[in-house]
């Protein structure tokens, strides 16, 4: 797609560098105002649906028909809201850390095939990029929390900072079982790797050929269960909230926030549960990989596949976002030991042996 | 020529620029009106008493040192995990020597009590009292 664009950009205005640039920025933009803003308009009145309907209350239900347009006036308010920035804050990082965290989360973006014609960055690094620069989030809370010069923000940025990279190391273990078997970093080859039946996905032993995928199908499993997990607690989902332990905490390292900047923590919050999601997707379920065939292949009219291909690809993303709030109303907050116990004591042990069985097996 | 890497600077810039339009659009229709009572730091209604900027718990410490180690670890094998199938299972073994080198090295921390989160148990040293 992005080969396409260029050379009709570049018939017409005749520089390369012009053409390259001006395909970029719409490339770069378009998850953004694709995915990203109608998702996340879309996830936050579905979590307080999702949360009235586990609860039995009806949840917002005046603005809009039965509450459509509750985020859009949500949006509006925080417009208008004042922009308070406390008087012993650090205005510098104060205002920095919401351009980090938002960088941070956006940046993993660029690494996401959506479908196999869009993808930003056709870099072979791929997942490992997505793990390394999703880092900066953790220097963005940080920085947000000390400069708030509020106890509630340094202790959840403390908490939340730990959090993160403890559970950083899980997720590695368990991305680098699976660059084993595949022997590739690239989402986009990964994805393709699982094409054809569901049966090819990762999860059920991927591209091994006979007895091999059968005996690897547990131990993918295992893998999928410490991932998601791990990436659970990577987003400050629940039960790995207690960095924005709102009955304890006030809501972490963003209490003083306000206004746009608290919007925009909120919309990389979101931004990065999709994320971890379409990751999670990518790597065990198929990616873009339609479960049974497409209808472009069945109707011989091969364009209608990249929309197909987009298709299952949020459908997959958007499951796992539903079960992130699932899993919030259903399960109570860990405490602080116990979280680290999870992490050090059950998931990085369990994930290492993972590994190395893991290793063997593709080694066959 | 815009290289891979680039493309994801587009995105970094991107986002940047995202978020300062939004923030400073916003700047067009907000109030402005702060009062002292209003630019106080947080603390659920009360004055706020000291100071946040304290020295934190020193557990933190031990998990981020861990978690460099663990980190660097992962570096390391990335690459390994890429290229090992095609050495056989001579290229395995040198990264599972690794791995288990590390695995010893997380034991030892396990045993010292590094990773439980309530502070380990230091057992006060004896001191023999002389009776004379």
């Amino acid at each position: 797609m992005y080969e396409y664009l260029v050379n009709i950009l570049f018939s017409v205005t005749g520089n390369q560098f012009l053409a390259q640039a001006s395909v970029m920025i719409l490339i770069a933009a378009l998850p953004l105002f694709v995915v990203i803003l109608p998702y996340a308009l879309a996830a936050v009145l579905a979590e307080r649906k999702v949360s009235a309907f586990m609860q039995d209350r009806i949840g917002p239900n005046r603005t809009g028909y039965r509450g459509l347009f509750q985020t859009l006036a949500d949006i509006l308010k925080l417009i208008q809201k004042e922009d308070i920035i406390n008087s012993e804050a650090d205005k510098k990082l104060f205002n920095i850390s919401p351009l980090l965290v938002f960088a941070g989360s956006y940046a993993a973006f660029a690494a996401i095939p959506f479908s196999g014609m869009f993808i930003g960055t056709n870099a072979e690094v791929g997942i490992f990029f997505i793990l390394a620069i999703s880092s900066l989030v953790v220097a963005g809370i940080l920085m947000g929390g000390w400069a708030s010069n509020n106890k509630y923000s340094l202790l959840g940025a403390m908490r939340s900072a730990a959090q993160i990279i403890s559970y950083e190391i899980p997720t590695a273990l368990v991305i680098l079982s699976i660059v084993m078997l595949t022997g590739t970093l690239s989402l986009n080859t990964i994805s393709e790797l699982q094409t054809a039946y569901f049966w090819n996905w990762n999860i059920f032993g991927g591209a091994a050929e006979g007895f091999k995928q059968f005996i690897l199908i547990p131990f993918m499993i295992a893998g999928f269960i410490i991932l998601y997990i791990s990436t659970l607690a990577e987003v400050n989902r629940v039960p790995f909230d207690i960095p924005e332990a709102e009955s304890e905490l006030v809501s972490g390292f963003h209490t003083e926030y306000s206004g746009m900047k608290f919007a925009m923590f909120f919309l990389a919050e979101y931004a990065n549960m999709f994320a971890v999601s379409a990751i999670i997707a990518t790597v065990f379920f198929g990616g873009y990989q339609s479960p049974f065939g497409y209808l472009g292949n069945t109707l011989n009219f091969p364009l209608l596949i990249p929309f197909e291909q987009f298709f299952w690809f949020m459908i997959k993303g958007l499951f796992f976002v539903f079960v992130q709030m699932w899993l919030r109303w259903t399960l109570p907050r860990l405490r602080v030991d116990q979280l680290m116990t999870v992490c050090w004591k059950y998931l990085i042990p369990y994930a290492f042996i993972n590994l190395i069985i893991i290793g063997i097996i593709s080694l066959l | 020529m815009l290289t891979e890497f680039g493309k994801i600077f587009v995105f970094i810039v991107l986002s940047l620029v995202f978020v300062v339009i939004s923030v400073f659009a916003a700047k067009l229709i907000r109030p402005k009106r702060p009062t002292t009572e209003k630019l106080k730091v947080y603390e659920c209604g009360e004055n706020a008493e000291g100071t946040p900027w304290i020295k934190f718990n020193i557990r933190f410490f031990v998990i981020a040192l861990i978690f460099l180690i663990f980190d660097v670890e992962v570096v390391l094998l990335f690459p390994w995990a890429l290229v090992y199938k095609s050495y056989g299972i001579f290229g395995f073994l040198v990264g599972a020597i690794f791995l288990i080198l590390l695995g010893i090295g997380m034991a030892y921390e396990w045993k010292k009590g590094d990773l439980n989160w309530d502070r380990p148990k230091i057992s006060p040293p004896v001191i023999k009292k002389e009776n004379n």
